[in-house]
Order: C-alpha cells, then sequence, then structure tokens
C-alpha cells in the first residue's frame, strides 16, 4: 500500500506541475484564437456596409475630441520635462544645444503616439468595455438582434474606425503640443533662443519621423477600440463583470501598446 | 383529424447550465395565428425557453422550428433576416439606454428597414400611444421612466411592425391594473385582428386567460400541462392545480419543496 503510494508521488507531482501550465496556456491559446476572430469579424464589419454614419459619428467625437483636453495636457508636460531632463543629462557631454533635435524626435517617433495611446487606454478603453458589457448584461445586445441588425456593425465597427483615425489625428496634436511644452520650457526655465529652438526642430524633422508616428497611431487605435469591444462584449455576470471588463480592456490595452510600439519601432528602424 | 403544420415550434428542446438541465426535452407548439401563454414558476425556464427559440441560447439537443423550417443551424446573418417577422419583449424591457424611446421603438425601422426617420418616428408615437404613453414620452430617455414605463415602451418596440410572431416575456408585470388590461387588449388585437402568432409568458392568470388561446405550464423543463384558456381551472394535475389556486390558498411554506 505505503510502496505503491510512494510509487505515484513523483508522478503526481509532475502532472500537479505540468497539469495547471497546459491548461493555462490552452487557455492563453483559446484567448488568442478568440480576440483574432472577434477583431476578424469586427474589421470586417467596420468595412463593409451597412453603415450607420449616426453611430460612426457620435464615435469619432466621443474618442477623438473628447480625448483632446487629456492628450494635450499629457503631452505639454511631457515635452517641457523631456527638455529638461535631456537638457541637463546632455549637459554632461557638452550635447545640450542638441535638445531641441531630441526633444523632436523623440515625441514625434515615440512619445507622442506612446502617450496618446495610454490616454485613450484608460479613456476610450474602459469606457467603451463599460457601455458595451452593460448592453451586454442587459440583454440589449440580444435585443439588437432580434431588431435585425447586426451588433457588430452597429456597436463595434463605428468605434474601430473611430480609434483608426482619430488616434492618429490626436497624436499629431500631441506631437505640436509636446514640441511647444519643449519651447516652452527652453525658452522660458533654459535660455535657448525661440528663434534658434524652432530652426533645429523644423531641421532634423523629417517627414518619416511623423509619419510612423502616424502608423503606430492607427495602430494603437486599433488595440484600443478593439479591446474595449472585445471585454465588453464578451463580459459576463452582470456588474461585477463589467468591472472585470472595464480593467482587462485597460490591462491588455496598455501591454499590447507597448509590445506593438516595440515591434513597429523594430521594423521602422530597419526599413530606414 | 387533420394536424396543421405548427406556425412554431420546439422539438425535444434541451438547454444545460453547468450541467443542470433547465430545459429537459421541451416540446411545445403553437399555430399560426393563435395566442399560447406559457405559465410557470420562477426560475422554471421559461426565459430560457424564449431565448433559445430566439437563438439568443443555443440548445444542447433537440430542434427549433419556425413555418417547419429548422432555426437551429443557421447563421447569425440569416438569423437577423428571418427576425424582420419577430417581435420580442424581453423580460427586462432591454431598451437602448444612449437612445430615446422613440428611436428605441422605431429602431428596426430606422437601422433594418430602412425607413425614413421622420416617417418611423410617427410610427413608433402612434405605437407608443398604443401602449398609452404619451408623445412627451418619445423624447425621454429609458433610464428617466419607470419599471412598468420601460415595459411597456419594449413592448411598443415589439408590436411597431407587425410582426407575424410575437414573444412577450412577462408583458404586464409591475404595471397598474388599468395599464395591464390596456396591455392585454393590445396583445389580443394584435393576434385576434391582426392574425399574428404570440407566445407569451406571465405569471399573472387574469392576464394569461384574457390574451392566451391555451395556456401551457412548464415545470422543471418540461411541459407539464396543456389545454385551452379557459380549462385551465378544471385541471386535474396537482402541480397545476396548486398554482391556479395558490391565490385562493392564501400562504404557504416557502421552504416546502412541495412549491412550484
Ligand atoms: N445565462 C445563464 N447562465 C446560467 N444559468 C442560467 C442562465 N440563464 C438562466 N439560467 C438558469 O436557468 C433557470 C431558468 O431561468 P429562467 O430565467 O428561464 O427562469 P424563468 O422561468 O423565466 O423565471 P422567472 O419567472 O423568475 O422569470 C434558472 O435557474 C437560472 O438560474
Ligand atoms: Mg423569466
Amino acid at each position: 500500500m505505503a510502496a505503491a503510494k510512494a510509487r505515484r508521488a513523483p508522478n503526481r507531482l509532475r502532472s500537479n506541475l505540468v497539469r495547471p501550465l497546459g491548461r493555462s496556456t490552452l487557455a492563453a491559446a483559446r484567448r488568442v484564437g478568440a480576440v483574432g476572430v472577434f477583431g476578424a469579424r469586427a474589421t470586417i464589419a467596420a468595412l463593409s456596409p451597412p453603415w450607420f454614419p449616426g453611430q460612426i459619428r457620435r464615435q469619432f467625437v466621443a474618442i477623438g475630441f473628447f480625448s483632446l483636453p487629456v492628450v494635450g495636457l499629457t503631452a505639454i508636460f511631457t515635452g517641457a520635462a523631456l527638455a529638461l531632463n535631456i537638457f541637463t543629462g546632455g549637459g554632461r557631454f557638452n550635447a545640450e544645444q542638441v535638445m531641441p533635435q531630441i526633444v523632436a524626435l523623440g515625441i514625434t517617433r515615440e512619445l507622442g503616439p506612446v502617450l496618446a495611446a495610454l490616454m485613450l487606454a484608460g479613456r476610450v478603453s474602459a469606457a467603451i468595455a463599460a457601455e458595451i458589457g452593460a448592453m451586454r448584461a442587459t440583454e440589449q445586445i440580444d435585443a439588437m438582434h432580434t431588431l435585425s441588425t447586426d451588433p457588430f456593425s452597429y456597436l463595434v465597427g463605428p468605434r474601430l474606425l473611430a480609434g483608426v483615425l482619430m488616434l492618429p489625428l490626436l497624436t499629431l496634436v500631441a506631437d505640436t503640443i509636446g514640441v511647444a511644452g519643449g519651447w516652452l520650457a527652453a525658452t522660458r526655465v533654459l535660455d535657448f533662443s525661440s528663434a534658434a529652438y524652432i530652426r533645429n526642430t523644423i531641421d532634423v524633422l523629417q517627414g518619416w519621423d511623423i509619419v510612423s508616428g502616424l502608423i503606430k497611431a492607427a495602430v494603437f487605435g486599433y488595440i484600443v477600440a478593439l479591446m474595449g469591444c472585445y471585454h465588453g462584449y464578451t463580459a459576463k455576470g452582470g456588474a461585477r463583470g463589467v468591472g472585470r471588463a472595464t480593467t482587462r480592456a485597460v490591462v491588455s490595452s496598455a501591454i499590447l501598446i507597448f509590445a506593438s510600439d516595440y515591434l513597429l519601432t523594430t521594423v521602422f528602424t530597419q526599413a530606414s | 383529424m387533420t394536424q396543421t403544420r405548427p406556425k412554431f415550434a420546439w422539438k425535444g428542446v434541451i438547454k444545460r447550465f453547468e450541467g443542470r438541465a433547465v430545459l429537459d426535452g421541451l416540446n411545445l407548439s403553437v399555430a399560426q395565428g393563435r395566442s399560447l401563454v406559457i405559465i410557470g414558476g420562477s426560475g422554471q425556464g421559461k426565459s430560457v425557453a424564449i431565448k433559445t427559440a430566439l437563438g439568443l441560447l443555443r440548445p444542447d439537443a433537440g430542434q427549433i422550428e419556425l413555418d417547419g423550417h429548422s432555426l437551429v443551424d443557421l447563421s447569425q446573418g440569416q438569423r437577423r433576416q428571418l427576425f424582420s417577422r419577430v417581435g420580442v419583449l424581453f423580460q427586462g424591457a432591454a431598451l437602448f439606454d444612449s437612445l430615446t424611446v422613440w428611436e428605441n421603438v422605431a429602431f428596426r425601422l430606422i437601422n433594418a428597414d430602412g425607413v425614413p426617420r421622420k416617417a418611423a418616428k410617427d410610427r413608433a408615437i402612434e405605437a407608443l400611444d398604443q401602449v398609452r404613453l404619451g408623445p412627451d414620452v418619445a423624447h425621454r430617455f429609458p433610464s428617466e421612466l419607470s419599471g412598468g414605463m420601460q415595459k411597456r415602451a419594449g413592448l411598443a418596440r415589439a408590436v411597431v411592425g407587425q410582426p407575424e410572431i410575437l414573444f412577450f416575456d412577462e408583458p404586464t408585470t409591475g404595471l397598474d391594473p388599468i395599464t395591464a388590461m390596456a396591455i392585454n387588449q393590445l396583445i389580443s388585437d394584435q393576434v385576434r385582428r391582426l392574425g399574428s402568432t404570440a407566445i407569451s409568458i406571465t405569471h399573472d392568470l387574469v392576464s394569461a386567460q384574457m390574451i392566451g388561446d391555451e395556456i401551457a405550464m412548464l415545470h422543471e423543463g418540461r411541459i407539464r400541462w396543456r389545454g385551452l384558456a379557459r380549462d385551465l381551472g378544471q385541471a386535474e394535475d396537482p402541480v397545476v392545480r396548486r398554482y391556479a389556486d395558490a391565490a385562493r390558498l392564501g400562504p404557504v411554506d416557502l421552504r416546502s419543496r412541495e412549491i412550484v
């Protein structure tokens, strides 16, 4: 009896370690598959009729226009802080004079799109997940089906379009305000000449610096809207489920933004 | 005896949640132009029966048939198309809270049928009038209505396109007796005057007798009793009798397993 038990023990140990690992790997794979299918359906719905212009307009305003203040504020403070940091840091190896160039490149290629996207992840992804999750919980999504309307066309598509098209615009705003923040710090706190700062910025920037940032922004916008829609649409279990969906939407958006930022940057820097 | 093909039927439908069979071989059908009322205790699966009928829940086994055609294996797109002939009132009304009441009622007309907004609005206001909601309510949002008003707006949304087949999940729950009577009248009108087929769930036996041609009692996932509405009082089945007599018998021990 005891011997048999002892012989089984290592076996049990292995299965105790392996089984949960296998199970969570499978669950993760299933989740990725489900998000992929959802994303494909959502993209098709966004790009094919029926379109709901009223809904699209509404989402453009909600996602684009009402995000301007947070994005603008984030950009101006970050631009200013970046300028001060690079100036002091650059001073250690006599590079303080190239500070405007570094600020301009850092903001257009990296910080503008990423910060705008993170603000959108917090603001928009959460709002989408909460709204669609509540609609799921109160059977509004079921009702929409019975009213011969596809929730993917009516709810998901417009949000996806708004994310993909509005985040690049917001990024353009963030770029401009971010550089302006750097300029403010440089001319008010440090003793930079305004004309020199602006000339340096314009001289260093190439079209691709800005465009690559905008391409990133479009991808981030897709991620933010998709994560909000996916977690809201699949929410289960009433108000608690909606809360969980909101958290997941924000966290998964943020992680995917950073991961895809690195991937895109790799591609872009190798290409140029 | 000639058997006409039913307008709508559940055939041996089984639906389990976490292994527990809520519908356990449900067989039920309704003929064209008839009104069927489903009664049964709370949690016996009445709402689940309607949701499987609509394809919102997928049955684990069995068939759902409309005009003799199976609905179970339709794609979502095909089902949505079919829904143009169906009107549904959900138990919780399920109004879209980002839209005004009239936009809710006109939702299908505007978004699926391509009716111009102005015309759709006129029809919505007319439908709201039928459920005794005035034009002032039309421009409010669902969150600004009472529960009973939401229910009535949901009812207006279900009947506005004069669908062939109607599903009502507790249409008169939470309404005052006068409004409840008006709603009962509206539902029997839909069936008797416009020829729709109706399947309703209710806990209100007066209402059941008024709107139903036939009554079916759902108990433990199956139809326990089925008959003409006027025969409910004469039913001999003990479960049906207890249900029908509950009001007359007064208080009962809620912990007893006997209660349906
Ligand atoms: N989505 C779901 N997941 C798990 N269980 C569910 C789900 N929907 C319903 N159930 C269970 O199925 C059973 C039947 O529910 P249903 O809503 O059909 O009851 P009902 O007959 O409509 O009751 P009531 O008269 O109170 O509305 C209940 O026990 C409920 O807990
Ligand atoms: Mg119910």
